[in-house]
């Protein structure tokens, strides 16, 4: 949604790096069913996706990939408790209407909830808000204000609190740059959330 | 297009063909006696019955390959060869053939005439052992489910242990969702088209409208007109036009159609057809009176209208597909008011309340409910994709 397909390789290739092989994967938001494909492809999981456009749903179809057209606020309450080892949430989280929900039904329905997010505390954003006084818009956040999907932006710490608010356990957490590669291993802590633009994290309840 | 899709000589009339052609059409029967009855949702036995079929392609060696089509209402088995009567292309032509999304190089397809029909499997216009006579309206009422429990002994007879898929439209889509709930693991791969798991109160009220249409015809003769050596031709033309104009959209009629009169230049002040779509319904009505037994349409109809999947599964839905490890492509149509998107969700809904492996298209066009039948692309690119994926986890394909 918001990165170029650079980065969005990198990400998927990150998350697939912390899915078992032959798992059952379930994408959210899966877009055009690239991270869908990957998996489909190196691990053998059983792979299905929801996605919120109809156009999206019928392209990832069409390339014999499992996907239904659903809304991650409302229709992830159907699936039956742990009915997949992995639930993934990839750049969405910021779009939902209800993230608390969406990650409680998330931790539900899977073993292990994936989600990754653009994190507003980057100091390119805070410059943009704290020194030019305006929102911003960069490589990775190109939208306006006033046309933005992405209605729900958090930092990294906010993140990790709402995490413990749950009471779900972090089992690893990652920050990226622009390009979707790995921050160093010193990049943790406040020092992460203002260098990274990207985060990924393992989670499970 | 298969080896042994005979051309018919000449289309005959449906009162010859149906009276005295419907035994020696050009496809393949199989005939179960008195040892192996067909046990009916109504609690009655049928014996001995028989189910015309139609193949095309050839079965694999390990028998994997093969794809059950089922027919809508007034479908048949000539999906995809020409009709014995009308010696039109078969209705499913788009779809199945070599090199089509349903390829017969790769697969090997089955079409059933449904049970009640009038191509040749037993239905109204089959003969009663016990009088010798015609069953008509003496046949016991036919079901979905008993549609399937007879496509199944076929299946069986064939010595075919899973369907590599089970597809179709409408009340075609209704079998594949029986299938799947009856035999699961004879189903590897389901494509529910343009249904729905019951049929709406909407939909009975049509079938409804169509079946007094046929009583109220004084040829019908409470179902005996085959020894009148009648048709009710205009109850069942009636019957047609009012259902063909639910298989369309508002948008559809308005585009090929709008206000345009018929081969005139003014309107004439009476009761003839001056708007086009008068004459096409007509002509619409007429066509398929020369093709379809009467009674076979009341039992059809009827079929459809008892069809409420649920309702064998404690009134849940998602109970029918428990554990099931069926792979699902279902697809709706914008346009279509007949069997709206919203009922292929709920069942969408209720595979995913059993972590069902289901993939959900909706098709944006205006053709209405027949979008199946129509040549729209998206549908073919899903029907291929889909198959393709599925066939690679089936091992039909490296």
């Amino acid at each position: 949604m918001m990165s170029s397909m650079i980065t969005k390789r990198a990400d998927h290739l990150l998350i697939a790096g912390m899915i078992d092989p032959n798992s059952r994967v379930l994408d959210v938001g899966c877009s055009d069913g690239g991270l869908l494909q990957l998996l489909a492809e190196q691990k053998n999981v059983d792979a299905r996706g929801v996605e919120l456009s109809q156009e999206g749903v019928n392209k990832c179809v069409a390339n014999g990939l499992s996907v239904v057209q659903g809304d991650a606020d409302r229709d992830l309450d159907i699936y039956p408790d742990a009915a997949f080892d992995y639930a993934v949430l990839s750049q969405t989280i910021q779009a939902t209407q209800n993230p608390r929900h969406v990650l409680e039904q998330l931790l539900r329905i899977s073993r292990h909830t994936i989600v990754s997010f653009p994190n507003f505390g980057h100091w390119r954003v805070r410059w943009s808000l704290g020194v030019r006084g305006r929102m911003p818009v960069t490589e990775n956040l190109t939208y306006s204000w006033y046309e933005t999907p992405n209605i729900h932006f958090c930092t990294i710490r906010d993140f990790s609190a709402l995490v413990e608010e749950i009471g779900a356990t972090i089992d690893d957490q990652i920050a990226l740059d622009s390009r979707g590669t790995k921050l160093g291993a010193s990049a943790t802590g406040r020092f992460a959330n203002l260098m990274a633009e990207q985060a990924v994290f393992l989670l499970r309840k | 297009m298969s080896a042994k899709a005979k051309k018919p000589s000449k289309a005959k009339s449906a009162e010859d063909a149906v009276l005295s052609d419907v035994r020696s059409l050009p496809c393949s029967y199989a005939h179960f006696d008195e040892s192996t009855p067909l046990k009916l949702d109504s609690g009655q036995s049928l014996a001995p019955f028989s189910v015309a079929y139609e193949t095309y392609g050839e079965l694999n060696a390990d028998k994997s390959n093969a794809i059950l089509v089922c027919h809508a209402l007034t479908g048949d088995q000539f999906c995809a060869s020409d009709h014995p009567f009308t010696g039109k292309p078969g209705w499913w032509g788009l779809m199945i053939g070599p090199g089509k999304p349903v390829d017969t190089d790769k697969y090997f397809v089955i079409c059933v005439n449904v049970m009640g029909g009038c191509m040749g499997s037993t239905g109204p216009t089959s003969e009663d052992p016990g009088t010798g006579k015609l069953y008509g309206i003496s046949l016991p009422v036919i079901t979905i489910g008993d549609m399937v429990r007879a496509q199944a002994m076929l299946v069986e007879r064939l010595g075919i242990e899973q369907l590599f898929c089970v597809m179709g439209g409408s009340m075609g889509g209704m079998q594949v969702l029986d299938w799947a709930a009856k035999y699961p693991e004879q189903v590897f791969a389901a494509i529910p088209i343009a249904t729905a798991a019951r049929h709406s109160a909407q939909n009975i009220a049509f079938h409804e409208v169509g079946r007094q249409a046929v009583l109220a015809d004084p040829d019908w003769n409470h179902g005996k007109y085959h020894e009148d050596g009648k048709v009710p031709r205009k109850g069942l033309s009636v019957a047609r036009m009012a259902a063909h104009v639910t298989y369309l959209s508002e948008q559809a009629l308005h585009r090929k159609f709008g206000r345009n009169l018929q081969d005139r230049a003014n309107l004439t002040f009476g009761f003839d057809a001056d708007f086009q779509i008068e004459s096409y319904l007509r002509h619409q009505g007429s066509t398929f009176v020369d093709r379809f037994d009467a009674n076979s349409y009341l039992y059809l109809t009827r079929a459809m209208d008892y069809f409420d999947l649920a309702l064998e599964y404690d009134g849940v839905l998602a109970n029918a597909f428990k554990d099931t490890s069926t792979r699902f492509c279902v697809v709706s149509f914008t346009s279509d008011w007949l069997f709206p998107t919203a009922e292929s969700r709920d069942l969408v809904k209720a595979l995913n309340a059993v972590a069902a492996n289901v993939s959900f298209v909706e098709i944006e066009t205006d053709k209405g409910h027949d979008s199946f039948l129509l040549d729209v692309p998206e549908l073919i690119n899903t029907i291929t994709g889909f198959l393709r994926s599925a066939a690679r986890r089936r091992g039909l394909e490296a």
